[in-house]
């Protein structure tokens, strides 16, 4: 579903086009063939490029399942949350999202494997830091 | 701590970059921080490997090469920790994509970390894999993910589904053993894994015909039932969406069963049921509900019939279309494409509204309406169709002008009911939107018009008022402009007057004058301007009164720094000064371009060359080559580059020039070639080179083909019967009645007397007639020309023409210099196919130039005292 192609030429270009979409028109535009869907939060655009087959009003679905999961996550997530924290923004799409069809239906899964994860890094953390005080201990 | 390490936080590099006012500053910044990382990369830094990578994936999200991170990427992938894999799997997905070959190096870390103990790690290399993986590491890993769709933990089953479906498009092959597995799946009551498993299972059925066949027999009832409980299952938070638990749910099992039913009258049975409670029962005052009808409309539409279901789904369509949410209109719009070849006459009733659609502010909806309009037009609706979209074309968008033109251009081609409706809406197109018309559109326009002659009046003045509001469009001016020089004369004389026209007078100087504004128009490219230049070429010799004027404008670009301009305005001059004998007939009259053989070249099977910067107005063939406009383009252009020579249009032009049958007939020519052989020599132009080889190719006639015989070579060889001008050789090999080579036979048939065919003060013409054995239907006839001045004639040409049901073929004259009072005579063969023998007798017309004391001398008959029996 997910277009693999990222050029910063590409997404430079999308986004003008949409970009300049009035606010009351459809959330689908047809680009160089392809399908664009994209909605818009506040200051936001979220889209997504599907194939010709896909259903545009579920990946409307899908990208709000991804916004407030990402709220959950954050906690009222704004723009710099998801700038400062980008490599977390992604590691919450690789839960939702696989090979470019949807994993899972439930945000409360989603998130309870982000959970997981975020407890594994910390732990790990944790593990240096003692590991670290021990040796400068040592050393001392 | 690492002394050398690069000492900013991820978010301190972040908060630098955000910082920057411009971009050189930006630039700057980066630039350090892809140093220092570059640094820690040789060090071989691990400290901050992690962190090192998060900055150069913001680096890369930002447009910069970070090509030099990607082994980094392997090494946090090899190492043994959590979180190090985690950054080092998202940079692999993010900095990398299938095509390097760097991701080969992954399969071995891959493969050891989908073994791994730890299953979240498992998890991650499910992720990257499902994600990028290439071909080779999908075949490598395969049966690792086989058996992972097995595992214990329902959040590695549905990761593993997912990532076979992307193995199973790199490699079909694998798919047959991911039938099983995945049939399993469909069984299981977690959420995610039934949602992957029957994801896998649709694109497992779209691969491979085999699945699907399984698929069907076995699981169709069992997805029926689940489809069922989950419609109506009571309310279960974690899936709730607006009230409807898990569409997500509804729409992957609608979207199974659509495949699963398509073709199969049993499965699309098992079905219907399930089908109807779907579409019935869902709430559609939210955008899941929505989805989930619109998935099942789709689905309905797909399967085998079921009358009751496809007019519950055309009704679902009629009410999202009237829906007041765009994008419901936009899928509805979708939706009724593929409902069209289900039940046309169900959505042809919704014409109306798609029509308004076409109109709405929303470019995405237009589009999609003027597709579906385009697809809704027939014989009964394409008027009043057309006339809203032509309508609309005035008040478009620039951006959506393009398309719309090419529909409407397509439409009015495919379905008009006669001709003047036909010229009548594009006329309006091209006044509308003619700088987006295409070229072969209105090359198609003017090949219609020469088609219509009982329209040819109505169409001229029609642009002629065209072309006085409209002068921007520049496919309309080329149009006006031929039109014009063709039909000058009715224009002027208000002739063919259709009923539904209003009088209107245009003096030919008011004609003269649109040619020379087109002409000398600063929008007028070089296709305008050369048409304007043999449009007024036309004009000077339909409108004697306006010559000197016209010799003037013309003259005018005799300096034009474009060489087809200088060139064409050198060679008009030429004629217009020099050569008023031959100007009417070179300009006369265009013979219809057939449409037939226009449509046939356009479809591809026959070659075409266009070169825009070349002649006349048309680049399209008559017969196999150019139109007839060529020969005289081609006679006067020395240097006719990429254009293969007329072949039957050369008949046609000279058909023309002996002022026969005009403009009706393509097929039958009566081309003398003597007829070219006099044109060339007055003009003293060879024939072109490549002419000559573009028709040998095409006509494989084993011809004499001297390409640049230049007719005083053929003249200087009076009697060699076999040196024939390419052009003209070429005419008659397309005709396949003239055996240019053919030796002239024996008299063997019964004798008819000889006749003085013409006789004036100056010339005596005597015909000697034979017949071949076995051939009644043709006459050889052997004319004998006879000076009977005191003077000498140089130069001197016979044509004749003769009617249709004749055929004629001239071989070339002995000489053409006729000495005076009758001491030698040229002798010049004919050849007379009869197809009305023993019915109609021959008759002929004559023309025959020569000069005499330097003055050209134009002589005219008809010869009607054939002997009886021809």
């Amino acid at each position: 579903m997910l277009a693999s192609f990222c050029g910063k030429k590409v997404m430079r270009e999308l986004s003008g086009v949409i970009l300049n979409r009035g606010s009351k028109l459809c959330n689908f535009i047809e680009w160089r063939g392809l399908k664009v869907v994209y909605k818009r939060y506040a200051s936001l655009y979220f889209y997504m490029c599907i194939d010709q087959e896909d259903n545009e009003l579920e990946v409307l679905e899908i990208i709000h399942q991804y916004v407030e999961i990402l709220d959950r996550y954050f906690g009222s997530v704004c723009e710099l949350d998801l700038i400062f924290n980008f490599h977390k923004a992604y590691f919450i799409l690789d839960e939702l999202l696989l090979a470019g069809e949807l994993q899972d239906s439930s945000k409360r899964a989603v998130g309870h494997m982000i959970a997981i994860h975020d407890r594994f890094v910390e732990a790990v953390k944790e593990e240096a830091n003692s590991i670290s005080n021990l040796i400068a201990q040592v050393n001392m | 701590m690492n002394p050398f390490s690069s000492g900013t936080r991820l978010r301190d590099m972040i908060r630098a970059i955000r910082a920057c006012k411009t971009a050189a500053e930006e630039r700057g910044v980066v630039r350090k921080e892809c140093a220092a990382i570059r640094a820690a990369i040789n060090e071989n830094d691990h400290d901050y490997r992690h962190r090192n990578l998060a900055k150069l994936m913001f680096i890369h999200m930002l447009g910069y090469p970070t090509h030099f991170g990607q082994m980094e990427c392997l090494k946090l992938i090899a190492s043994a920790g959590f979180p190090e894999k985690r950054i080092g799997y998202l940079g692999l997905m993010l900095l990398l994509d299938e095509r390097q070959e760097v991701l080969m190096l992954v399969t071995n870390s891959l493969k050891q970390d989908l073994n791994h103990t730890n299953q979240y790690i498992v998890g991650l290399a499910l992720c990257a894999l499902g994600n990028i993986c290439s071909a080779e590491m999908a075949r490598d890993l395969a049966p690792e993910v086989e058996r992972l769709l097995q595992f214990r933990d329902p959040n590695i089953r549905k990761k593993a589904a997912l990532c076979s479906i992307r193995i199973i498009k790199k490699v079909p092959e694998l798919a047959e053993n991911f039938i099983n597995p995945a049939a399993a799946l469909l069984k299981e009551k977690h959420h995610g894994v039934l949602i992957t498993g029957v994801q896998l299972c649709t694109d497992l059925c779209k691969i491979s015909e085999e699945a699907l066949e399984y698929f069907r027999l076995k699981c169709t009832e069992g997805l029926v039932k689940t489809l069922k409980d989950l419609v109506n299952s009571p309310y279960a938070p974690e899936y709730d969406i607006a009230g409807i638990t898990d569409p997500f749910l509804h729409i992957r099992l609608l979207k199974l069963l659509r495949v699963l039913g398509q073709g199969d009258e049993d499965a699309s049975e098992c079905m219907n049921d399930i089908l109807a409670q779907v579409a019935t029962k869902t709430e559609s005052n939210k955008n899941a509900g929505n989805a989930i009808l619109y998935e099942c409309v789709a689905t309905i539409m797909s399967i085998e019939d079921n009358g009751g279901l496809r007019v519950l789904a055309i009704n679902i369509l009629g009410r999202f279309l009237s829906n007041r949410d765009n994008n419901i209109r936009y899928v509805a719009l979708n939706m009724l494409m593929r409902a069209i070849t289900v039940d046309a006459q169900a959505v042809q009733r919704h014409r109306a509204t798609i029509l308004e659609c076409v109109k709405d502010l929303d470019a995405s909806i237009r589009k999609r309406a003027l597709e579906l309009v385009y697809v809704l037009v027939n014989e009964t609706n394409v008027k009043p169709l057309t006339k809203e979209l032509i309508d609309y074309l005035e008040v478009s968008d620039e951006d959506f002008k393009g398309d719309l033109t090419a529909k409407i251009c397509s439409l009015v081609k495919k379905f008009s009911p006669e001709k003047i409706w036909y010229i009548d809406q594009m006329l309006k197109v091209l006044s509308e939107a003619g700088n987006f018309v295409k070229d072969e559109v209105w090359h198609a326009v003017i090949v219609v018009i020469t088609n219509s002659p009982d329209l040819h009046g109505y169409t001229v003045r029609a642009l002629y008022r065209a072309i006085q509001t409209s002068a921007d469009q520049e496919s309309l001016v080329r149009v006006a402009v031929w039109c014009i020089g063709e039909y000058g004369d009715m224009l002027v004389n208000n002739i063919g007057m259709l009923d539904v026209e209003d009088p209107i007078t245009v003096t030919e100087s008011d004609a003269v004058d649109i040619i020379e504004i087109a002409l000398k128009h600063h929008t007028s490219d070089l296709t305008t301007k050369a048409m304007a230049l043999i449009a007024l070429l036309k004009l000077s010799s339909r409108f004697p009164s306006c010559s000197e004027r016209i010799k003037e404008i013309v003259a005018q670009y005799k300096g034009s720094l474009v060489l087809e301009l200088q060139q064409r305005s050198i060679e008009m001059n030429s004629i217009i000064s020099k050569h008023q004998n031959i100007r009417s007939t070179l300009v006369e009259r265009m013979p219809t371009l057939d449409l037939l053989q226009w449509e046939e070249q356009q479809s591809g099977s026959i070659p075409t060359t266009t070169s825009t910067s070349a002649h006349a107005s048309i680049n399209i063939p008559n017969g196999v080559a150019k139109p007839s406009s060529a020969p005289l383009v081609d006679l006067l252009d020395l240097n006719s580059d990429d254009v293969p020579a007329p072949s039957s249009s050369g008949g046609d032009f000279l058909h023309d020039l002996l002022d026969v049958d005009l403009s009706k007939q393509s097929g039958v020519n009566h081309s003398p070639n003597n007829g070219t052989n006099a044109l060339m020599d007055l003009l003293s132009i060879g024939t072109p080179t490549q002419s000559s080889s573009a028709i040998s190719d095409l006509l494989n006639s084993g011809q004499d083909n001297k390409a640049s015989v230049s007719p005083l070579d053929v003249l200087s060889s009076p009697s060699s019967n076999s040196v024939q001008p390419t052009s003209s050789a070429g005419a008659i090999d397309l005709l396949d009645s003239f055996a240019t080579n053919s030796p002239i036979q024996e008299n063997n048939g019964p004798a008819y007397p000889s006749v003085v065919a013409f006789e004036s003060s100056n010339l005596r013409i005597g015909f000697n007639f034979s017949k071949l054995p076995g051939n009644p239907q043709t006459t050889i006839i052997k004319a004998t020309f006879t000076n009977l001045s005191p003077s000498v004639y140089t130069d001197f040409i016979f044509q004749a023409a003769v009617p249709k049901f004749l055929q004629l073929h001239l071989e070339p004259a002995s000489g053409n210099t006729l000495p005076a009072s009758g001491n030698e005579s040229i002798t010049q063969t004919l050849r007379v196919t009869n197809s009305q023998h023993g019915k109609k007798s021959l008759v002929m017309r004559i023309r025959i130039a020569y000069k005499m004391n330097n003055k050209d001398v134009l002589e005219e008959g008809q010869i009607n005292n054939f002997p009886q029996g021809l």
